[in-house]
């Protein structure tokens, strides 16, 4: 009991002493559980708000879809088939769905044109949030899709050719709201629906009015039919018993069906890109926190070398030395791990709203018990990962060494030393520097390359995302940039933080070797140039592994084909990264370069 | 004194501020000739290594004048400074000051290669300084693989990789054990006498009696010079 009393008083004074420390260890480590927070409370925010539409929109529980190439409707046999499936309680009118073009103010849209009996119909009751429903000439657009037109009541938009007003807008549970990433009916059977393959708009207006609609974007006319089943729960089963799928009937033309499960998902997909760049941003940042605290936790066993030393002088044990760098650095895992979820929630309530395609509001971002598991986890994990090793070397320490000579033997590379020999005086140094600490260089490395890596995963996604949207205004799009925007300023300044943290390390560690160096006759600025350039090149080697890097996590994360984007753009991140390192490293180089060599050999002799 | 190439004048330095100023050298005017070995000498802590970092640029004085070569050393800028150190004055350092990760001749080789020299031109030089100080056949071993006085051998053959006009030498056998202490007394007269100007600033009267000339401080000021020995000719 004692033992462990001591372990947490070292571990507790420690900390206290040097509290600026601590705050940056815990600051790291909260950037990214922070991003993993919100990553993980976004899960199911848009279940709520798709959940009250479809209670008040009596939005069906399953869609069948057929697919007419030349669109005549189905055959009534195959329309009885399988409205006299069993399961099947009620089912809506045969509804033709086309796909064309909206043009309004300069902006056009690939859309989704459903004939609808201006009567209604049992199943399937849009809800209208303003104006009338369809009439003859008279069109009806989805509210998310209006909202991102900038569309209102009473606007003229030609449709497919022909000039419609906007009699009203509506929401509706039985196909996705704008924008929605879902692969839309036609993609099931392999079908193009324009220029546009997602974010496709809904319009609603009368089957007269859709026969008068002549230019679409595909002559193929998609006839849906909405049911009602006797236990909506077992819809996606349903679904995958009944429905054609065109990986096992291929050419068949239907009947293809989408259960309700699917249309909340498909809803969800507002959501769904930003969580999967939160959820890839965190692994980035605890990376990055990883390296951070690797530097800083063994500046800290570097400095406290003869602490330990004067503890196992006195009888403590290797694992108690170990014990408390461990316990110091996962109190401020447990920490961060407050923080990350505290703020994480806030923040997440800013990326909840729902689509104006959906009613009701998703309510707070809520924290379950897997989420604080996960976080608290990963604090720990990055904080364990960071620690370990420089805890284990100051364990594995010999006492006379320890209380003797506090530094650690640099290590040598002979052919980094005679490469450096022919290359100018900063590079000499630097190059020198980073032979001397391999393992710092490979943080510098991976600090960039992982920096480098999510910024150009961003730069990448931007370049798809931005594609056609038609100029109109997209929920997911602006989320996402909204996230994106969020973690790369946390990269940036976790990895601003990094470089500075590797750069006063080295400054440190080469106290001795620049002090010499310089009463050898070099210069300040030379002195500087190489601390310098020990961490420029390691960071330019990093960017270099990043650029590839950042494409093949794009290229994991989405499972689509690879999207280059514009090499402008990658050279722009390429020389940033670098100039970046650059000016982060100038100020504490510079610094270390100016101490006074007889100071710094009179103390390192005593 | 014909061919002076080191001088001082009321050369001073002080620490701190206030109440608890400390002046450390006090005043201090004498001059080195071209091939002279000049011992200071004094108890512990009366600035003889204050006063060798001032002539050598690694500290600058409060007040007086430092002259190296027909050039006032204290109003230098830093990066002349670092020139002037670079071809004109070479260090040998108490604690050796070895680059621990260097080969012996790596160490020898740093400043050679600071000042611009080939890599080639470096290696050939500390090579050949290696072997002027007995050291030919330990040229790639690591300063811990290396007992005191070769280090402080090593250490001297780098202080002189330049050619400088003046080595500047602090407590250079204050490390070492007996023998080691006559390997480098030896190396020292061999220096003397082949006309490499010389300051040791000592403890060990032995190493004072190869001077020519010895200083004695106290308290940060100059209380005595004695001419040993003409500088030959």
């Amino acid at each position: 009991m004692g033992r462990y009393l001591l372990v947490l008083r070292l571990a507790w004074r420690d900390l206290r002493r040097r509290p600026v420390e601590a705050i940056l260890a815990v600051l790291v480590m909260a950037a990214a559980t922070t991003t993993l927070t919100i990553g993980l409370a976004l899960h199911g925010v848009t279940d709520h708000p798709y959940e009250q539409t479809r209670a008040a929109t009596a939005g069906p529980d399953a869609v069948a879809g057929f697919l007419s190439e030349d669109g005549t409707p189905p055959k009534t046999a195959d329309v009885d088939a399988v409205t006299h499936l069993p399961g099947v309680s009620a089912h809506g009118a045969l509804m033709p769905l086309a796909h064309t073009t909206l043009a309004m103010g300069g902006r056009t849209a690939t859309v989704q044109a459903l004939g609808r009996s201006p009567a209604g119909d049992p199943v399937d009751q849009p809800r209208l949030t303003s104006g009338a429903w369809v009439g003859a000439g008279s069109v009806v657009l989805e509210r998310g899709f209006a909202d991102a037109l900038g569309a209102r009541v009473g606007d003229q938009v030609t449709l497919g050719g022909r000039s419609f007003h906007i009699g009203g807008t509506a929401v509706s549970a039985a196909l996705p709201a704008y924008p929605s990433s879902l692969c839309h009916l036609l993609c099931f059977a392999g079908v193009a629906p324009g220029p546009n393959a997602f974010d496709i708009g809904l319009v609603w207006l009368t089957p007269a009015d859709l026969a008068t609609v002549q230019e679409r974007t595909t002559p193929a006319v998609v006839y849906l039919l909405d049911l009602r089943l006797a236990d909506p729960s077992a819809a996606p089963a349903f679904a995958a018993t009944h429905g054609t799928l065109p990986g096992r009937d291929p050419g068949a033309s239907g009947p293809f069906l989408l259960s309700w499960q699917q249309i909340r998902d498909a809803d969800a997909g507002v959501t769904r890109s930003a969580q999967a760049a939160l959820q890839v941003g965190a692994v980035l940042l605890a990376l990055l926190a990883i390296a951070g605290l690797t530097v800083l936790a063994g500046r800290r066993t570097l400095e406290q070398t003869r602490r330990v030393g004067l503890l196992k002088a006195v009888g403590g044990t290797p694992g108690l030395i170990a014990l408390v760098l461990l316990v110091e650095h996962l109190a401020l895992a447990v920490l961060a791990a407050a923080a990350g979820l505290g703020v994480g929630r806030v923040l997440a309530g800013r990326f909840t709203a729902p689509s104006a395609g959906l009613l009701g509001s998703p309510g707070p971002a809520s924290l379950t018990g897997t989420t604080v598991a996960v976080v608290v986890t990963a604090a720990l994990l990055v904080a364990l990962a960071a620690t370990l090793l420089p805890a284990l070397r100051a364990a594995r320490s010999a006492t006379i060494t320890a209380l003797e000579a506090p530094a650690r033997t640099p290590r040598r590379h002979g052919r980094l030393i005679a490469l450096s020999a022919s290359l100018p005086v900063p590079l000499l140094l630097g190059l020198r520097l980073i032979g001397r600490r391999p393992g710092r260089a490979a943080l510098a490395v991976l600090s960039t390359a992982v920096t480098v890596t999510g910024l150009v995963t961003i730069l990448t996604s931007d370049a798809v995302s931005g594609r056609g949207t038609g100029g109109l205004h997209n929920l997911r799009t602006e989320r996402l940039t909204q996230v994106t925007t969020m973690i790369t300023v946390m990269l940036l300044v976790l990895a601003a933080a990094n470089t500075v943290f590797l750069t006063w390390a080295t400054v440190a560690d080469a106290r001795h070797a620049s002090a010499l160096a310089r009463a050898f006759g070099a210069t300040p600025s030379q002195v500087t140039g190489g601390l310098a350039a020990a961490q420029v090149v390691p960071a330019a080697v990093g960017a270099l592994l990043g650029l590839p890097a950042g494409l093949i996590v794009y290229r994991l994360v989405t499972q689509t084909s690879l999207t280059m984007p514009s090499l402008a753009g990658l050279a722009a991140v390429l020389v940033g990264a670098i100039l970046a390192v650059v000016v982060c490293t100038a100020i504490p180089a510079g610094v270390g370069a100016r101490r006074p060599v007889a100071d710094v050999l009179s103390a390192d002799a005593a | 004194m014909s061919d002076v190439v080191l001088r001082t004048r009321r050369v001073r330095k002080e620490f701190g501020k206030g109440a608890g100023r400390v002046r450390a050298v006090d005043d201090i005017d004498f001059e080195v000739a071209a091939g002279e070995t000049v011992a200071v000498m004094g108890p512990s802590g009366c600035g003889k290594s204050t006063l060798l970092h001032l002539l050598g640029g690694l500290q600058r004085p409060t007040g007086g004048e430092v002259v190296l070569d027909g050039r006032r050393v204290d109003e230098m800028s830093e990066r002349a400074l670092a020139r002037l150190r670079r071809d004109r004055i070479g260090f040998v350092f108490q604690a050796f000051h070895l680059m621990p990760e260097l080969t012996a001749v790596e160490n020898v080789e740093v400043p050679a290669l600071l000042a611009g020299r080939s890599p080639r031109a470096a290696r050939g030089a500390a090579l050949e300084l290696l072997d002027r100080v007995g050291l030919a056949d330990r040229t790639g071993h690591l300063p811990s693989a290396l007992s005191g006085g070769q280090r402080q051998r090593v250490a001297i053959a780098r202080a002189l990789v330049t050619e400088p006009l003046v080595v500047l030498a602090d407590e250079p056998t204050g490390n070492l054990d007996s023998a080691a202490t006559s390997e480098v007394l030896r190396l020292f007269d061999r220096l003397r006498a082949a006309g490499q100007t010389l300051i040791i600033v000592t403890h060990d009267a032995r190493i004072a009696a190869t001077a020519n000339r010895l200083l004695s401080m106290r308290d940060g000021a100059l209380v005595d010079q004695t001419l040993l020995a003409e500088v030959a000719a």
